[in-house]
């Protein structure tokens, strides 16, 4: 059988280093197969993270040889095995241990959103009546899997470090699905505004990019938004339809 | 003294899949505190995984439709073992719970009246399953997350319950430990519900994840609770076969209920050779019927390729057997041809069918929109279970609640697909409103210290253990490898007391696995610790097995291929401790249906 190295990335907070892996691989693995090898045979206590092995969970997010990937979808014959595959962890947030990363700000970042507020229901049965058409683009949005590996490769926070500033664009695609949401009733332009940053957002589309549910975020999420925070706090003629109508 | 943190809790919920959570968000309607604990982050559990749908008889799509037909299709594809009360309540109340999830912000895909479409799918009469393409499982899971973080629930991610703690007869609470630093806390609770899922990580080929261990059958066990049935473990006929890193990765039924068909090496549809009697007046005898079936005909009768799961995965295995299977040794299932029916299938089956076409795209250069893909039967749920009252959820245990998977009672010999969904949502609300009522109920109740000292002591020992004991993941394959080969889809008496025999050796060498480096993040420890959970539940679907001398729904004996032991009746296997600590196994007989339950099934039947 074939060999390959693979250059892991061991250590927590304190102390790490790159450890160098030799191990089998054979057709059709993934890069996970290999670290779970290397997990069961030569280093028993390497920490990764992983569920479904189908890109359905968004829990093995991490870096392949410096590019965000979920490292179950990642194939090892798309990668060149005559040099060592780097895996480490995403450098956006704190490192727990080798490859699992501290993600919990992600889930303080969602739990302090306005939550999804409908109108009240179209029948007596308590359903609504949505057109299929009028939830595609919201259905797009709700195929994330919260891997957040855009938020890994986002310079706003991956370089400049601005969490508390910016949600990051997990969250922009969240926000879109609920602004989006034919019966939600909720206005949440103004946190976006404000707290959450949106303005940080200079459309690199390196999160698009990334994205492995591939939602296109900046062109149907964040510019979308965008627009509407203009429309609603600068636009001067709109401010004073407001002004009268109101 | 071990060190540890203790959390106080009214209800402490083990698990936050659908179940778990729809639990947590029910038992925090009241106010009371209430704690969530789950092994991953939240939003990672097998629930995320569902990809076919929820079943519920909304009837948007056929009005024919009633909770009476699902009653009667949920009994017959149970081969008449499931609990018939909780087989009402589940029909009667899926479609309350599936609508509330769109109140909570989800969104399933829309019939051309706006409201929510369903399709059809093995061993239901009529299309009953409500989906979103075909990750219905991210977008519920979704939506009861999204909501449930703002109903005060306590979220306790990346922490595994090793133990469950009683005081005297009742349960007050349990034991953990953090996956970060591996730190012990210890959760005080006046009621707890299990809802940890299944048990696929027993098995070499499975759909499932490293979560599934059975820690919750395994928990409930150790607690005195009974086991129910644990011989039926659902095989799902269409698990990939190739490449071999992907072997057991599910594709989903919604493949065929759109029109795919199951094809052996010689170009034949070999599901129309064998029809089972149960099924013979509903099923197409012909493939233009089958298609117009799948097609919303509704005069016409579902194909072949939709009977249920154990028969479909059994005629998978015979044609292997048999020299007639694909180049990897399963069946092709062929969705491309559908070209000849409709114009634009290309474009028609990425609709339907997204996370299926990249699945084959990404893992094995497959186009499924141009090329047949190769499936065999993976290991991916199981029917039995923690025994549970219809109604409450509540265990022989005071206190100790189950609903999700680890439950058991709705599925009887076989699950049709779909009704696993609408168990977790039924049920799940159902645990999480009689155990808020039994915290109310029912006052504080201290913990016994000297027996958390004692599981700390254990949870340890991996640690302790000398260096050269085994690898804590050699002994879970060596697990897996010997129940594929002898608790599989075939089993014998020969296979059943060999694998008993196996578990027997693979238990004395996991009470010495070493475990290395040190208490952060550890999987290898992980492991080690998760291998009891693993062997108890091995020990009881092999002896359930054993017990069960017929060949019904899930459960095929080589030895005895009869539908019924003569003489015996309809019974349920149960499994539980006995006195001097070893497992003990007994039959209860099922209840004759009521008279009233005889007549829905006879008239939907
Ligand atoms: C690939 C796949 C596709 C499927 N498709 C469908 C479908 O289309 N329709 C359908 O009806 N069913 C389907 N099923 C079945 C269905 O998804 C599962 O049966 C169901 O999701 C189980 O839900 P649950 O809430 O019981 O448990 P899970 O969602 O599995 O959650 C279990 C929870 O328990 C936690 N846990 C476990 N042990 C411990 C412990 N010791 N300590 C703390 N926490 C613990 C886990 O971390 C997790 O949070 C599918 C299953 C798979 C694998
Ligand atoms: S487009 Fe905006 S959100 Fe996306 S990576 Fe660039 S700056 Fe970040
Ligand atoms: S938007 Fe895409 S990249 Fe970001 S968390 Fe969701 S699935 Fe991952
Ligand atoms: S393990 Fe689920 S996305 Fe990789």
């Amino acid at each position: 059988m074939e060999k390959a190295t693979f250059r892991i990335w061991r250590g927590d907070a304190n102390e790490a280093q790159y450890v160098d892996y030799e191990t089998e691989v054979s057709e059709g693995m993934v890069v996970l197969d290999a670290v779970h090898r290397i997990q069961a045979e030569q280093a028993n206590d390497l920490a990764v993270r992983w569920n479904c092995k189908a890109g359905k969970c968004g829990s093995c997010s991490a870096e392949v040889n410096g590019n965000p990937k979920l490292l179950c979808m990642t194939r090892l014959n798309d990668l060149p095995l005559d040099q060592p595959v780097t895996v480490e962890p995403m450098r956006a947030f704190p490192i727990i241990k080798d490859l699992v990363t501290d993600v919990s700000w992600n889930f303080k970042v969602k739990e302090k959103m306005k939550p999804f507020t409908p109108r009240p229901p179209d029948e007596e049965d308590g359903t609504w009546r949505m057109e299929q058409e009028d939830i595609d683009h919201i259905q797009e949005f709700r195929k994330c899997i919260e891997c957040f590996l855009c938020q890994d490769v986002c310079h706003v926070l991956r370089e400049h470090d601005l969490h508390d500033e910016f949600i990051g664009p997990r969250f922009f695609v969240y926000a879109a699905s609920l602004e989006m949401h034919p019966i939600d009733t909720e206005n949440r332009l103004e946190e976006l505004k404000n707290q959450d940053g949106i303005g940080y957002c200079n459309i690199t589309k390196c999160c698009t990019k990334v994205c492995p549910e591939h939602i296109t975020i900046t062109d149907n999420a964040i510019i979308p938004l965008k627009e509407r925070v203009v429309d609603q706090f600068y636009d001067p003629i709109k401010r004073l339809f407001r002004v009268f109508s109101s | 003294m071990a060190s540890y943190e203790t959390f106080e809790h009214d209800v402490l919920i083990i698990g936050a899949g659908g179940a778990g959570l729809r639990a947590a968000i029910e038992a925090a309607a009241d106010g009371l505190k209430v704690g969530l604990v789950c092994k991953s982050l939240l939003g990672k559990a097998h629930t995320v995984m569902a990809e076919g749908g929820v079943a519920a008889a909304l009837a948007n799509v056929d009005e024919r439709d009633s909770w009476r037909v699902h009653f009667a299709d949920t009994m017959r594809g149970g081969q008449y073992l499931s609990n018939a009360r909780m087989a009402e309540l589940h029909a009667k109340e899926s479609p309350d719970r599936v609508r509330e999830l769109e109140a909570w912000g989800a969104l399933f895909d829309r019939t051309k009246e706006g409201s929510i479409l369903q399709r059809n799918f093995g061993g239901h009469q009529y299309p009953r399953l409500a989906h979103v393409g075909d990750r219905t499982g991210l977008e519920m899971i979704r939506a009861l997350q999204d909501h449930g973080i703002h109903q005060g629930i306590d979220v306790h991610m990346e922490n595994t319950i090793v133990s469950l703690l009683k005081t005297g007869d009742r349960v007050s609470g349990a034991f953990g430990y953090e996956r970060e630093k591996g730190r012990f806390k210890i959760f005080s609770a006046k009621a707890v519900v299990l809802a940890t899922g299944g048990v696929g990580k027993a098995y070499k080929i499975t759909s499932n994840s490293w979560e599934y261990t059975g820690d919750g059958h395994s928990l409930a066990y150790h607690a005195g609770a009974e086991l129910i049935d644990m011989e039926f473990v659902q095989f799902h006929p269409t698990g990939m076969v190739w490449p071999p890193s992907v072997r057991g990765i599910l594709v989903t039924e919604g493949v065929r209920g759109e029109g795919g068909i199951l094809t052996n090496s010689e170009g034949n549809r070999f599901m129309f050779d064998d029809i089972p009697e149960l099924y013979v007046n509903q099923t197409a005898d012909s493939p233009e019927e089958g298609w117009n079936y799948t097609q919303g005909d509704r005069e016409a009768r579902r194909p072949p390729e939709l009977l249920t799961r154990d028969h479909v995965a059994r005629c998978i295995v015979r044609e292997v057997h048999e020299g007639r299977g694909s180049p990897h040794g399963g069946v092709f299932l062929d969705i491309a041809w559908i070209k000849e029916k409709i114009p634009n299938a290309q474009e028609h089956i990425r609709r339907k069918l997204p996370s299926m076409y990249h699945q084959f795209k990404e893992l094995a250069d497959i186009d499924i929109t141009q090329e047949p893909m190769e499936v065999g039967p993976t290991t991916h749920y199981i029917m039995g279970g923690i025994k549970v009252d219809a109604d409450t959820q509540m265990t022989c245990v005071p206190g100790l609640f189950a609903a999700g998977e680890c439950a058991a009672g709705l599925h009887g010999a076989n699950r049709l697909g779909g009704n696993s969904l609408s168990d977790l949502l039924v049920f799940g609300k159902r645990a999480g409103e009689y155990a808020a009522q039994f915290a109310a109920d029912n006052g504080e109740v201290a913990l016994d210290d000297s027996a958390i000292e004692e599981i700390a002591q254990q949870v340890l020992q991996p640690f302790d253990n000398p260096e050269d004991g085994d690898n804590p993941y050699e002994i879970q394959a060596q697990l897996q490898d010997k129940m594929q080969e002898l608790v599989g889809i075939a089993r014998s008496q020969e296979s059943l007391m060999q694998a008993l025999e196996e578990i027997q050796t693979l238990r004395e060498k996991a009470d010495s696995v070493h475990a290395i480096g040190n208490r952060e993040y550890n999987a290898g420890w992980h492991t080690a610790l998760d291998l009891d959970c693993l062997l108890t539940v091995s020990e009881s679907i092999a002896l359930a097995a054993l017990e069960r001398k017929a060949s019904i729904g899930a459960h095929s004996r080589d030895d005895f291929p009869e539908k019924e032991e003569q003489g015996a009746g309809k019974y349920n296997t149960i499994v539980q401790k006995s006195q001097d600590n070893t497992m003990g196994i007994r039959r209860e007989p099922v209840p004759e249906l009521t008279e009233e339950y005889q007549e829905i099934i006879d008239e939907m039947g």
